[in-house]
């Protein structure tokens, strides 16, 4: 119980001081989850679009396959990421192991079937109420999923917070391909798993409350620039 | 929502382009963020010269990495990043090819990785020793034994809860030589008293501090753990206790891209009079955690 107590109080005093350590570590979680998630939107939001609009064979199975990857242990994509980049596997060349974009890599791969199976409900619902309107002013598939992807903007930004929730909470891909290494890929996560094994679980759940703070922080920011967005274009 | 679809029917193109804008400008975004990741993170990160050691958590976590590696980089300039896993891990993380140097503790399978040519050289360079912990209750009387496997056998005839690390990593494998020299097969007793984590030092103290178990442990990870709850060294001092670590080159030949240069600048300044003083002087809570011994 004492550890819950002084927990607050770790969390405000690193916080007050500034700990350069620990704002190296917020900057470095930003990056990594931030680059991850933008990759990952990037290729989420036009793939789930297209998935709601193309019919062709099998695409039920993609569609479940797609919402089963929402799930995808972060452990285990972790440790196939480990094995494609590690010196022995098929990208060794590159020598990204250990390194932040191991981690940006390791992320997109886990957020982007969210993103994607979010987005692909998104649309579905909004392709059949209005399909038949669009299909009537002549608009082919490739040109709905684009004007649905602008109208349904607002919703899919809860999509891509979504995504952006599942890569600054996960420690177990990016402990594996990043190796927690102090100053270079130590992120919010794998540092609350290093104290804590360090058993100091004060400053862990410390950690802990900067990392919520922190996701709080990011929603709040996100939905206030969607709220002023709304009211300056309708 | 039907006003918008109409609206975005009337410009359909100015739409396309949009969304090629915000496609382009958050793949720029992200090329941009992720180029400027490694470059910026700190100081440490910005020299160009650095090496990968694999290495145990008990060296990690214990601060002395801490304590002595700025020393080495601020002479050199080389830059050491640290991968804290168990020995096993450790050294299967070397084998890959993806460290430059290992430094970790168990003797035969150093030797086992320098004789298969995955490493070039094992070299001493320090040690301490493990000490068994328990509650203070101590159900099974150990306290002040100075026979470990007979401290073992005494935990295992009254089935009092002993946790294990079952990671593979040098502690783990120490403690399972313990139990063959105590003469118990632990396989049998695995999910009744004998309790196998899966996990690295400092989980499986939590786990002990929380179930009021016994573990063996390195004096250094001990030495800086915090959440202890009434778990105290009961054994100690047993020379079988003892527990050196040993560094190594990842082997060149065999992975060429290993910065041999700067890995063996890196052994040669750990084994060297600084290096050694270094590592003397670390100390947790006023005592001295490892003990320098290259020759």
């Amino acid at each position: 119980m004492s550890d819950s107590i002084t927990a607050f109080g770790r969390a405000w005093a690193l916080i007050a001081a500034a700990d350069a350590t620990l704002i190296e570590i917020i900057l470095l979680t930003l990056r990594v989850s931030v680059s991850a998630v933008a990759v990952a939107a990037a290729a989420g939001l036009p793939l789930g679009g297209a998935l709601a609009l193309y019919r062709f064979p099998g695409r039920r199975a993609v569609v479940v396959a797609l919402n089963a990857l929402m799930g995808l242990p972060p452990v285990v994509v972790g440790l196939a990421v480990y094995l494609l980049l590690s010196r022995s596997g098929p990208l060794a060349p590159l020598g990204l192991l250990f390194t932040p974009a191991a981690m940006i890599i390791a992320q997109i791969v886990l957020v982007t079937p969210i993103v994607a199976a979010l987005t692909q409900q998104v649309i579905e619902d909004l392709w059949e109420e209005y399909g038949e309107q669009l299909r009537s002013l002549g608009a082919g598939p490739g040109r709905a999923v684009f004007t649905l992807l602008r109208d349904a903007r607002y919703s899919l930004l809860t999509a891509v917070l979504a995504g952006f929730g599942r890569a600054i909470a996960e420690v177990g891909a990016v402990l594996i391909v990043g190796g927690n290494i102090a100053h270079v890929t130590r992120v919010m996560t794998t540092a609350i798993a290093l104290e804590t094994s360090k058993g100091d679980l004060a400053l862990a759940l410390g950690l802990g409350l900067i990392l919520i703070a922190l996701s709080v922080s990011v929603n709040a920011m996100a939905y206030g620039i969607r709220d002023y967005a709304r009211l300056r274009h309708g | 929502m039907s006003c918008g679809i109409v609206r975005g029917m009337i410009a359909v193109r100015l739409m396309r382009r949009w969304a090629w804008t915000v496609l382009r400008s958050s793949v720029l975004v992200a090329a941009v963020l992720a180029a400027s990741l490694p470059a910026r993170v700190s100081p440490q990160a910005a020299g160009a010269r650095y090496i990968v050691l694999a290495s145990t958590t008990s060296t990690e976590n214990s601060g002395l990495f801490a304590h002595i590696l700025p020393r080495f980089t601020a002479k050199t300039g080389i830059a050491v990043r640290v991968v804290a896993k168990g020995t096993g891990q450790a050294l299967r993380i070397a084998r890959n090819g993806d460290a430059d140097v290992v430094l970790v503790h168990h003797r035969s399978a150093e030797e086992r990785f320098v004789a298969e040519g995955h490493g070039v050289e094992r070299r001493d360079v320090m040690y301490n020793d493990f000490v068994l912990i328990g509650p203070a209750g101590d159900p099974a009387a150990i306290h002040g034994l100075r026979d470990a496997p007979g401290a073992f056998a005494q935990i295992a005839a009254t089935g009092a809860p002993f946790v294990s690390r079952g990671d593979d990593s040098g502690t783990h494998r120490a403690e399972q030589r313990l139990w063959q020299l105590a003469g118990i097969d632990v396989r049998e007793a695995s999910g009744t008293w004998y309790r196998e984590t899966g996990a690295g030092m400092g989980t499986t103290l939590n786990i002990a501090a929380a179930m009021g178990a016994y573990t063996l442990v390195d004096r250094g990870t001990w030495l800086s753990f915090k959440n202890r709850g009434d778990l105290r060294i009961l054994v100690q001092g047993d020379r079988r206790l003892f527990n050196p670590y040993g560094v190594i080159l990842v082997n060149p030949d065999k992975h060429p891209h290993v910065k041999a240069e700067e890995g063996r600048a890196f052994i040669d300044w750990l084994t060297g009079e600084e290096g050694q003083l270094a590592i003397a002087s670390f100390r947790v809570d006023g005592q001295q955690a490892f003990f320098p011994n290259a020759r």
